[in-house]
């Protein structure tokens, strides 16, 4: 049976339709997918993100073990904050992707719902033996405030100056009363909060937070929007848009490989790579109208097929469907991309992502 | 909750729901369907003048979740199409058994699938 979050009666009381994801049961949506993702783009939204894993490594070998685990450089995170990295396997594969933390005493890894007894055996195995391992995950707690109000929201229930945190920066602060990392970190391409705490009181931060922020528009939301905002914002999902058998660089994320930091899992082989000429390309797709292309979809030329789509929806920002596809590493830029969907050839238009940026300072 | 009062509607297992009206009959699918698929963002309907088979597919309803396929609960020609459904898709969400109605048909021919009064068609929902 899948597990449950701290929050799942929340989430019931307030008629969400639950599913499995990760191993747990997840809110879809409580209202309509549509106005939860407008919520977030325009005023603010609550996400239970619980089901993430987070595994810390601590003691003099954490951060030697962190670097051989991560392509990106822990090196460069400052005491508060926060890297996005993929972690490789020998072969140059994706094993996971990540969102590292650094501590006084240690790192904080957060992991994929799905990934994460895959990803604490692996690190356990390839590095993190040099280092305290620890996976929290049962006892912690992850919330997430997002939009355009979610900084004044969260600000407001706090004496900490958590307004002026950069992104991809921390700090521990108590928030409604209750102990929280803060980050301005999210999935959505929107500005905004996660904030870590302790599973006992996420329920009542849960509450209070909805209690402020629902006059100022917040509503809670579900896996369905986070989708369809992570998607419009260019971000991927791991399963989907990458696996074990995808190289960072064919999935777009060459900017997260850190070959000069010196030697890590997967340096080896993603150094027989061309970065600019990768195995495969990861490409941008607008789809005309309300035309919606899925996870699998062949994408050809017009006569063979060069590609698959890896993930589409409708974007409710844009109008129209969005996807992004893996390419043969050979497809030329200039080629007229087409998505086979269910047997009918839909013209695509190549598109630079993200697909959605908000806009600075609105 | 819908309140609509679907005494004049039956449905199929595979949730579209037929409601005859004068000499035709309107076509859609249930309030659980709609709640099982979500947002509905496209349809995918038949041409006027189509003629359906009780059973056949006679379209596709995309939701942000997935693609299903729609089944005639009854035979017949398409007189119409429910057009605002171009526009408007959710109208499927908000009101799957008033304007969210998707085809009408003439000459209807039943049998070839077998169709449940509301309660019957609840009772298969439950759970």
């Amino acid at each position: 049976m899948a597990a449950r979050t701290p929050l799942f009666e929340r989430h019931t009381a307030r008629g969400a339709r639950m599913v499995e994801f990760g191993g747990y049961e997840m809110p879809l949506q409580y209202t309509s997918i549509r106005d939860e993702h407008l919520a977030v783009r325009t005023a603010a939204g609550l996400f239970d993100l619980s089901h993430m894993g987070e595994v810390q490594l601590s003691g003099p070998g954490a951060e030697a073990a962190v670097q051989r685990l991560i392509a990106n450089d822990a090196g460069r995170i400052q005491p508060g904050g926060a890297l996005y990295a993929v972690m490789c396997n020998e072969r140059g594969g994706i094993v996971d992707d990540v969102v590292v933390y650094r501590d006084e005493d240690g790192f904080m890894v957060v992991v994929n719902a799905s990934c994460r007894s895959k990803d604490v055996a692996w690190m356990s195995s390839h590095g993190g033996e040099a280092a305290a391992l620890e996976d929290i995950s049962d006892r912690c707690a992850l919330l997430a405030v997002q939009g355009p109000r979610a900084v004044d929201l969260v600000a407001s229930l706090t004496d900490t100056p958590v307004a002026e945190l950069k992104p991809f920066h921390a700090t521990f602060a108590t928030v409604a009363g209750v102990a929280a990392r803060v980050s301005r970190t999210g999935y959505t391409g929107e500005d905004g909060f996660e904030l870590y705490v302790l599973d006992n009181v996420a329920a009542g931060l849960w509450d209070r937070l909805l209690e402020h922020g629902e006059p100022m528009g917040l509503l809670p939301c579900g896996l369905g929007a986070r989708d369809t905002l992570r998607l419009e914002a260019g971000l991927r999902l791991y399963g989907q848009d990458m696996d074990e058998d995808t190289d960072p660089y064919s999935c777009g994320l060459g900017w997260t490989v850190k070959l000069e930091k010196g030697d890590f899992i997967g340096a080896a082989a993603l150094r027989d790579l061309d970065p600019r000429n990768p195995p495969r390309r990861f490409a941008g797709l607008r789809l005309p109208g309300r035309t919606i292309a899925r996870h699998g979809h062949p994408v050809t030329d017009g006569s063979r097929v060069v590609g698959e789509v890896t993930s589409g929806t409708f974007s409710f920002t844009l109008g129209c469907g969005i996807a992004t596809a893996s390419l043969d590493g050979q497809v030329d830029d200039a080629v007229p991309l087409f998505v086979d969907i269910r047997g009918s050839e839909v013209a695509a238009e190549r598109t630079p992502l993200p697909f959605y940026r908000r806009r600075k300072g609105a | 909750m819908s309140v609509a009062d679907l005494s004049t509607y039956r449905f199929s297992a595979s949730h579209e729901w037929v409601k005859v009206i004068d000499g035709g009959a309107l076509v859609g699918i249930s309030e659980h369907a709609q709640s099982q698929l979500g947002d509905v963002i496209f349809l995918e309907l038949p041409e006027a003048g189509a003629t359906l088979t009780a059973g056949d597919k006679f379209g596709v309803v995309e939701s942000v979740k997935a693609a299903s396929d729609l089944y005639a609960p009854v035979g017949g020609t398409v007189e119409a199409v429910n057009d605002k459904l171009g526009a408007n898709p959710e109208l499927v969400n908000t009101d799957p058994y008033g304007e969210g109605w998707m085809i009408r048909l003439r000459d209807v021919q039943e049998g070839g699938v077998e169709l449940m009064d509301s309660a019957a068609y609840e009772r298969t929902t439950a759970g």
